[in-house]
Parts: C-alpha cells; structure tokens; sequence
C-alpha cells in the first residue's frame, strides 16, 4: 500500500556529540535500523525499523543513543486507544491475525501486588538468616497419606519419585527453536550449578544436553516432537503440556524458517517443515484419557521419575486439577494468563485465560477440601517476577515456581515482544548463527545463576521476617498474607484475610 | 605470562575492541572528544566477515622475530611483553614484513605502534578485553 497509516512506534535519539560513528549500532541491528551517511558522515536510522529492544542503546560506547516512545499522536479517545486503532490498520493492511511475543502486556490486575506479607514483632521472633540455618530445599512428587510401619515397627520410607530442588524454583518450558541453543545452554548449565530443574518445552532435548539429565524436565506435547524413549529417560521427569498460559486452548507453530540444522534433527522433523502442534492431545479427550499417557510414560521409565501435567489457568481449573490430581500425575504445573510465549495471537494472549494468583488459591483450597493435595505438589508460573512472588505463591500453596520471563531478562531480554519475527539481537529467541553466538552461555549461565542466588538470598530474608525457618512451615500458609485494595469476592477466593483484619 | 587471546566463536565482529584501544591509548579521558571525527589507529584488529570473525592482536611470541628484524633496535622484549621504542623506529616496515600474524602497523604519528597490553597506559588491565561484550577476547594465561 501507498499510504502507511501507521507513524513509527518509537524514536531513535542519537546525540551527535556523542557519536563516533563507531557504527557498533549499526553492526548489531538484526532489524537494520542504523545506517552510515558517508556523505554526511554521520549514523543515520530509519526508525520504522526498530522494535526497541536496546541492543545499540546496550553497546553504545559513548551513550550516544536513546530509544523513546514516539510522540506522534492519534487524537485522545478512551475508547479507541491508540493501539486498538493501530491495530485495526494493521488487519485492515494484512487481512491476518495479530501476533505477539512474550506476556500479556494489558493493565489487568495483578494480585502479587496487592498481596501483603506479614513479619514477626515482639511475640514471636524473626531469624536473622545470616546467623541460622534456613532451609529452602523442597521436594516435588505424590506424599504419602499417612505415616507406615512393617510387621517389626519399622518406617515404611518407600516414597514414589521425587524432585529435589534447592530452591522453590524451576526454569520453565522453553523449547529449542523457539530460544536459541545458546540460552538452552545458558539455562541447562545454570540448573545444574543452583540445583534445580530447567525445562525443554516440546522441541525435544539437544544431544549436547543429555549431560544435564538429572537437571532436565522433558516436556511431551501434543506435536510429539523430538519423543523418544531416551529423551523419556535422559530427563528428572516427564512433563505432559496441556496447555500455556500464553495461549491456552491453541497449539503452536514455530515457522519452518526456524527448524534449520539441529533444530530439524532434535525434533525429528525435516528441515523447513512447519512445526505444529495441535491445540489438544488427539489421544486426550478426558481425565481417563490423560491417566492412560501419564502410566504410559511411567511406563515407559519404570516409574522412576515423577510425570507433570502442565496446564493453563482457565475459568474451571479448580476441577480440572481435581480431575488431573486424580490421574495418576505426580505434580501439577500451572501457568497463568500472563505468562510468556514466543508467539502467540496476540487476542488469544491478551484475553484468554485467568491470573495464576486466583487459580492458585483456589486449586491448592480445592485439592485440600477434597483431601487430595498430597497426591499432587503444585508448581506454578505465569509471570513470577521476584522472591516475593515466589514467597506468596508458596504461602498460597504453591510447592514450587517456574519463571522463564525472569530468567530470559537475566540473559539480556528487553521484553521487546517480537520474539515471533526470529531476529532476536539478544541471541536468545532466534536461530540465525550470527545472532545466536550473541548469548555466550558463560555469561548467560553465570547471570542466571546471579539472578537465583539474590532470589535465594531474599526469599531466606522474607522466611526470617515471619520466623519461619523452613519453606516447607510457609507452604499453604495463608496466615501470612494480607489482601490491599481489594473485595470480599477476591479476598474470599485467595483465602486471606484485608490488612488490618 | 598473561597474553590476550580470542575466542572467535564467540567474537561478534562489532569492532568495539579497536574503539576501545584507540580511546585507552589516546590519553584522554571522554571518548567522544578522544574518537569524535577521527581516523581511528587501533592495535586491535578485527577480520573476518558476517560468518566468522575474530580480532588479532600482538601474540607477545616469546621468541619474536620482530625483536630480530629490526634495523634500529627499536623493538624491545620486557617481562615477555614486547614494546617499540617509538624514538628509535625509523619507519622501515621490516617487522610488518615478517609478523606472521599481521599485528604491526604504522600510527598516527608515521612510526610502528603495537599492542603493548596497555601497559603504557592508565587502563588496568587491556582495553579491548574490558570492553568486548561477549567476553571472546580473554586475558589469560594459557
């Protein structure tokens, strides 16, 4: 079309006096916004190119550049909202669907931050953590009902497979092609070094990867890609992807453009196919259906490793986790309307699907009333941002966490939601060489490992507040939270009480 | 001894290393007035292209051929690290002629300069290393 309806989102500020022409910017645009004017001599940008994710800002070395919000405006309107409007000129240009990367990005509530935690004052003494000994190890897996004893006494200790974890934390599904092998690797080497758990997503496992086993989740997904009897056995456990928070009740698809190489060959597909996955599991049609895959992949890992069903937090998820607690799985994974994605429709992740802090809360009460919460732990993600999110997850049930956004942003994301276009300048969410070899998994790992030992260093500080010396004194611990700014509806579903109650 | 190397898988050819050196060895202390509307004369070099791409500096060999070649003695080896004198270097070119890795070349000033691992200069420890985003030139002992 002639006309762009459009006026670029964003604006690329370079301060001239700055600027050495060193053309470093230049260099490290994948979307090829900076250019050199030898006329001139000076950079120049075209600035309809940019998408703002701050790599010349980053390696600027003279902080000659800037990225700001264009100030061009559409007339004000509440209703129509600049982006509602860029929106329609978009379909009304390609006739296609939106597509978006990353988390939900609309000004919906979220709960962690109207979520208070309490601490300890003259009744009961806090614990300096710096002086004490504080646990933050848990474990994942089904418990047992009761305590047992054999015919002489003893402790029957046989416990079905467990996880252990250092910390209450796991780097959630994220499938090779959609990240880079580069951040597999950064995420790998980081699990094992703190002791927890990274996840493959439903690309399968890298053969360079089978290293890191005992530190793996190995995802199946409806597309089945990359499953094999060995992915099956290299990992710490199997997870079953119903859905995403992102994009529940849809499927993937990773354009064939990104199975290239290693990519092709891990998923066992050919080179240039499209991947797809499936919205549902075609043998999934009910509870029954989901407990015949979980025992088959029990199965076919001699029930030596936990199996987790992974869904999205949806209006009725309380019954579902009933019915999934039920099936024979060990721990149930959930993801929360705003979790990450590497593309998505943008309507699908803008609106589908609930905030994990209410379905949380009202899985962990559904499961305890039905007096099956052993049979199960909980794992929960969808934009978990920092220890004390970690810390009222836990305190509202959760065993565990999975953060992917968080550990993307420690190996150099800026949240630039264009994950989709595969020309990530971070390294990260692409598989073309020059920008993969952007993410040197040294640097990647030893961020991440940073990331989660301030993570661990805060959660022991919160935990000492309260006078818990034990993650496991926390879980479920509702007595710790207050709700701020909120109603009864809402307090009545978190199942805590309004500051000053 | 502690020499820089690189590591090219990870070497991104964004060039910074050689801003980063001309600044450390211009003696000024704001980089845009040091670099600003100049020809740049770096001791670092990067080659390669978009697929691979590394950066060559001075390998400090501990038996170098320059030291040898040259006319006027003006290249000297002090604590393994080689140095040129630039007030002996009468501009000959004989030591381009045999560094097998190409780590000479003339300055600004129309003498021979070199990678010195800025031990000339105020910066602890070499410029280009402190500067490389992706940690693919090292300092190290090997």
């Amino acid at each position: 079309m002639s006309v762009d309806f459009i006026y670029p989102e964003f604006e690329v500020i370079r301060n001239e006096n700055r600027c050495i022409a060193c053309r470093v910017c230049e260099r490290q645009c994948a979307n090829e916004v900076h250019f050199f004017n030898p006329r001139k001599g000076i950079m120049q940008s075209d600035e309809t190119k940019c998408v703002d994710c701050q790599r010349c800002v980053s390696l600027c070395p003279t902080r000659a550049l800037k990225i700001v919000k264009s100030d061009c405006t559409l007339r004000e309107n509440a209703n129509w909202q600049s982006d509602t409007i860029k929106e329609v000129y978009k379909q009304a240009g390609s006739g296609g669907v939106l597509l978006s990367s990353m988390g939900n990005p609309k000004p919906l509530p979220v709960y962690w931050d109207r979520i208070l935690i309490n601490a300890s004052q003259v009744t009961n003494p806090p614990i300096d953590p710096l002086r004490e000994p504080m646990e933050t190890k848990v474990f994942l897996g089904k418990k047992p009902e009761k305590i047992s004893r054999d015919p002489i006494g003893k402790l029957i200790t046989d416990l079905p497979a467990q996880l252990e974890l250092s910390m209450p934390v796991m780097f959630s599904a994220m499938s090779y092609g959609s990240i880079s092998y580069n951040a597999h690797a950064s995420l790998a080497r980081a699990a094992e070094q703190l002791g927890i758990l990274y996840n493959t997503g439903e690309g399968g496992l890298h053969e360079d990867f089978y290293c890191y086993g005992k530190n793996t989740i190995v995802q199946v997904a409806s597309g089945r890609f990359g499953v094999h009897e060995q992915y099956l056995k290299a990992g710490a456990a199997v997870e079953i992807k119903m859905g995403q928070g992102a994009k529940p009740g849809i499927g993937g698809h990773l354009p064939g453009t990104k199975i290239v190489g290693d990519v092709s060959r891990t998923r066992m597909i050919p080179e240039g196919s499209d991947a797809i996955s499936p919205a549902p599991h075609h043998d999934i049609y009910s509870i029954e259906d989901l407990r015949q895959l979980v025992y088959s992949l029990k199965e076919a890992t001699n029930y030596t490793k936990p199996v987790i069903v992974k869904v999205a937090a949806v209006h009725n998820i309380a019954a579902i986790a009933s019915g999934i607690a039920r099936s024979g799985a060990d721990i149930i994974a959930i993801d929360g309307f705003r979790g990450g994605t590497g593309a998505a429709p943008t309507r699908i992740r803008d609106n589908v699907g609930i905030p994990i802090e209410l379905a949380l809360a009202c899985v962990d009460q559904r499961l305890r009333d039905e007096g099956i919460r052993n049979n199960v732990s909980l794992v929960v993600g969808g934009s978990i941002r920092s220890a004390a999110d970690v810390i009222k997850a836990i305190a509202l049930g959760a065993d565990a966490c999975y953060v992917a956004t968080a550990a993307l942003l420690a190996l150099g994301c800026h949240l630039c939601r264009t994950c989709q276009t595969g020309k990530c300048n971070w390294g990260i969410a692409t598989q073309r060489p020059e920008l993969v070899k952007r993410l040197n998994p040294d640097i990647g790992s030893q961020r991440l490992v940073n990331l989660m030992d301030a993570w661990r260093h805060e959660i022991k500080e919160l935990m000492g507040g309260m006078g818990i010396n034990s993650i496991e004194a926390l879980r479920g611990n509702r007595l710790m939270l207050r709700g701020i700014g909120m109603t009864e509806k809402e307090l009545e579903i978190l199942g805590i009480s309004h500051a000053g109650e | 001894m502690k020499r820089v190397y690189v590591n090219e898988q990870w070497c991104l050819g964004c060039h910074l290393c050689e801003y980063n050196c001309a600044f450390a060895n211009s003696g000024m202390t704001d980089m845009a007035e040091a670099l600003k509307g100049k020809t740049i004369f770096p001791r670092i070099h990067i080659e390669g292209d978009d697929k691979i791409s590394f950066a060559v500096s001075c390998r400090h060999c501990t038996d170098p051929i320059c030291v040898k070649s040259c006319i006027a003695g003006a290249i000297r080896q002090q604590d393994g690290i080689i140095k040129i004198n630039k007030n002996k270097c009468v501009g000959c070119l004989t030591c381009i002629l045999v560094c097998p890795y190409g780590s000479l070349a003339l300055g600004e000033d129309g003498v021979m300069q070199k990678c010195e691992l800025c031990s000339g200069n105020a910066c602890d420890e070499p410029a280009c290393v402190r500067g490389c985003p992706n940690h693919a030139i090292v300092f190290e002992e090997r």
